[in-house]
């Protein structure tokens, strides 16, 4: 395990590193610089010293080298956009990020498993033909059509506010209020990401858990008196889990993905809206910090992964301490 | 189940290719007076025997975008309405599939083949080369795609020709797409490179480059078209996401994604649901997909490229 571990950290920092740079020398080397943020009527002057302040009088290697330096020391430099240094606020974006994809992952979780309970251990049923009706169509909903699809259902109905992640306003309410009121925003991005995992999820919990009911184990389960209720949930769910974890590990690429969209559309200030933001201004720092975000995240998430698909495997525990 | 998803994968294809015949008007013409028009309902037995017709739209109020029936002219036929330039969504919608479904073909083309030949010189070569494409086609697949597709094409310069747009996407979505491929070629030349037919090729003087084109890769035919099946609907959907979001196709080509930019309007969303159309169009292109990859028993876990 501690191999595993140590393995898994090297490729953290491989990703880290080799996404960051990447990001920061394209956004280098693309047509244009941030100081066309400027506008026409800058003066020379001013666009030199702005050049200067982000280095882009240097060559990239030495813009590279300077910002690598830096970044050791935990300083990523200054976003042009916004004027401030570039931690914090790709930190807040990215905790605006993790709190809509965890409690998408969540709902998703909750519903695939407990649907695909039901659909795989009662093929054949009404109920069961239904469910797995409904999730084809979710499973050909991607974030990008759900989110529109919900956006248009609230601007109509007003059930949901339709966009952003709190009220013009509302941080002066103090932070119960601005709590409760982020908790008024949130469904609906949330549940726009979540529909479409949600559907795989069931999918494949219907697929492997209608293989595990014909297990002989769970015959014999029958055969000694289990109640259905015991024998599905404690006797063939667990055996049936493992194609599930398995694919968690992968997901968290797709989530991030499909919380870019979700944000985009539903005005959620995450981690997509300021990658987009930065990438679109030329803002090399704001970019390449985004980049070792998303660089996080993903290593965060495959490490949840296998994690977890150790913990419902053994045979992933036991074997090559990979 | 699986029939109704080739129909109407089929359907939606000739509806692409036919698109300029089927087109009620031409896709860039703008109505001046029709802007957010909504559908205008086909009178077929109207009194005075004319056959089917279509009643001109009055604009009552340009404000509240308010239109009235006014059965003395005939207008044009606009099937799913109009849009914030008063150009005939349907037409458009018709137009744009043939951009954004002749992308997706390509770009899957050329990942399957770009994955075949990565994945089948990983599996027939071996050793250290087979060990460098392996860790980079993980490297790529680990990666969330719509990310990496955002900046490769934000450092391009932003606004470019369509065409130009075309062949870049093309190429990005071909980057993107190949490891998915290419890992399941490389196990499936692996295993095939040990049977007795692989073995008797080589012993009959065949060449590495024939052994892997002629003998190996056709045994993967079967894993590569249901590859191809998954990729066509991510690609069609990393265009509508790259278009929505400006950074795909300038926004006087028709295609699903620029279409859909006309929803982001959120309070011009809820009056003239008819924007939406281009969402329904993909939503049918991936729903049959998934319904011909669903006959095959594979679960589609497919979210993106």
């Amino acid at each position: 395990m501690g191999a595993f571990l140590l393995r898994r950290f090297v490729f953290a920092v491989v990703l880290l590193v080799c996404t960051s740079s990447t990001a920061l020398l394209l956004t280098r080397l693309a047509p244009g610089d941030l100081t066309s943020q400027l506008g026409p009527i800058a003066s020379r002057s001013e666009i030199e010293t702005t050049r200067a302040r982000f280095d882009l009088d240097r060559s990239p290697l030495t813009q590279w080298a300077l910002w690598a330096t830096r970044a050791i020391r935990l300083d990523f430099g200054d976003s042009f956009l916004f004027n401030r240094p570039v931690g914090p606020l790709v930190i807040r974006a990215a905790g605006n990020t993790a709190a809509l994809a965890v409690v998408a992952l969540a709902i998703a979780t909750l519903l695939g498993i407990s649907l695909g309970i039901l659909t795989g251990s009662r093929q054949g049923s009404r109920l069961a033909a239904f469910v797995g009706m409904v999730s084809m169509v979710c499973v050909s909903l991607p974030p990008l059509l759900t989110s529109l699809v919900f956006v248009f259902i609230a601007a109509r109905t007003g059930w949901l506010p339709a966009g952003g992640m709190s009220s013009a306003g509302a941080s002066d309410m103090g932070w119960v209020a601005w709590i409760a009121d982020v908790a008024w925003h949130l469904p609906l991005p949330a549940l726009a990401l979540a529909v479409p995992f949600a559907a795989v999820f069931e999918r494949l919990q219907s697929q492997s858990m209608a293989d595990a009911v014909r297990q002989p184990f769970v015959i014999a389960a029958v055969a000694r008196g289990v109640p259905s209720r015991d024998l599905i949930l404690r006797h063939a769910w667990p055996a049936s889990v493992r194609p599930l974890c398995a694919v968690y590990g992968l997901v968290i690429g797709a989530l991030l993905s499909g919380s870019f969209i979700v944000e985009y559309v539903t005005s959620w200030p995450g981690l997509g809206q300021l990658m987009y933001q930065a990438l679109r201004g030329r803002d090399v720092y704001l970019v390449a910090a985004c980049a070792a975000m998303g660089a996080v995240f993903l290593a965060v998430g495959t490490l949840a992964g296998d994690l977890l698909l150790a913990a419902a495997d053994p045979r992933v525990r036991e074997g090559d301490g990979a | 189940m699986r029939r109704a998803g080739v129909i109407m994968l089929a359907l939606i294809a000739l509806v692409a290719i036919l698109a300029p015949w089927l087109a009620p008007n031409p896709p860039d013409h703008r109505f001046g007076d029709l802007l957010y028009a909504p559908p205008t309902p086909v009178h077929i037995f109207d009194g005075d025997g004319a056959g089917p017709h279509v009643h001109a739209w009055r604009l009552v109020s340009r404000i509240e975008r308010r239109f009235e029936d006014d059965p003395s002219r005939r207008g044009p036929l606009l099937v799913l309405g109009a849009d914030a330039y008063g150009r005939d969504i349907f037409s458009r919608l018709l137009n744009g599939g043939r951009v954004t479904l002749a992308l997706a073909v390509c770009a899957t083309l050329a990942a399957t083949l770009l994955g075949a030949l990565i994945g089948g010189i990983a599996g027939y070569a071996g050793g250290a080369l087979d060990a460098m494409l392996s860790r980079l086609s993980e490297f790529v697949l680990v990666l969330p795609a719509i990310y990496v597709a955002l900046a490769l094409r934000a450092v391009m310069p932003l606004v470019l020709p369509a065409s130009t747009v075309f062949v870049l996407l093309l190429v990005i979505f071909a980057l993107l797409g190949w490891p998915m491929v290419a890992r399941g070629v490389r196990a499936i030349v692996v295993s095939e490179r040990e049977r007795e037919y692989a073995i008797a090729a080589r012993a009959a003087g065949a060449s590495a480059a024939r052994i892997l084109v002629r003998h190996l890769l056709p045994a993967a035919g079967g894993y590569l078209r249901t590859q191809a099946t998954l990729l066509l609907p991510a690609f069609i959907l990393a265009e509508a996401t790259l278009s929505y979001i400006g950074l795909g196709f300038p926004d006087t080509t028709p295609t699903w994604g620029t279409m859909l930019q006309e929803a982001s309007n959120v309070a011009l969303l809820g009056d003239a649901p008819w924007t939406l159309a281009p969402a329904a169009a993909i939503f049918a292109v991936v729903l049959g997909v998934n319904l011909v990859v669903q006959g095959t028993g594979r679960a589609p876990v497919q979210l993106e490229p």
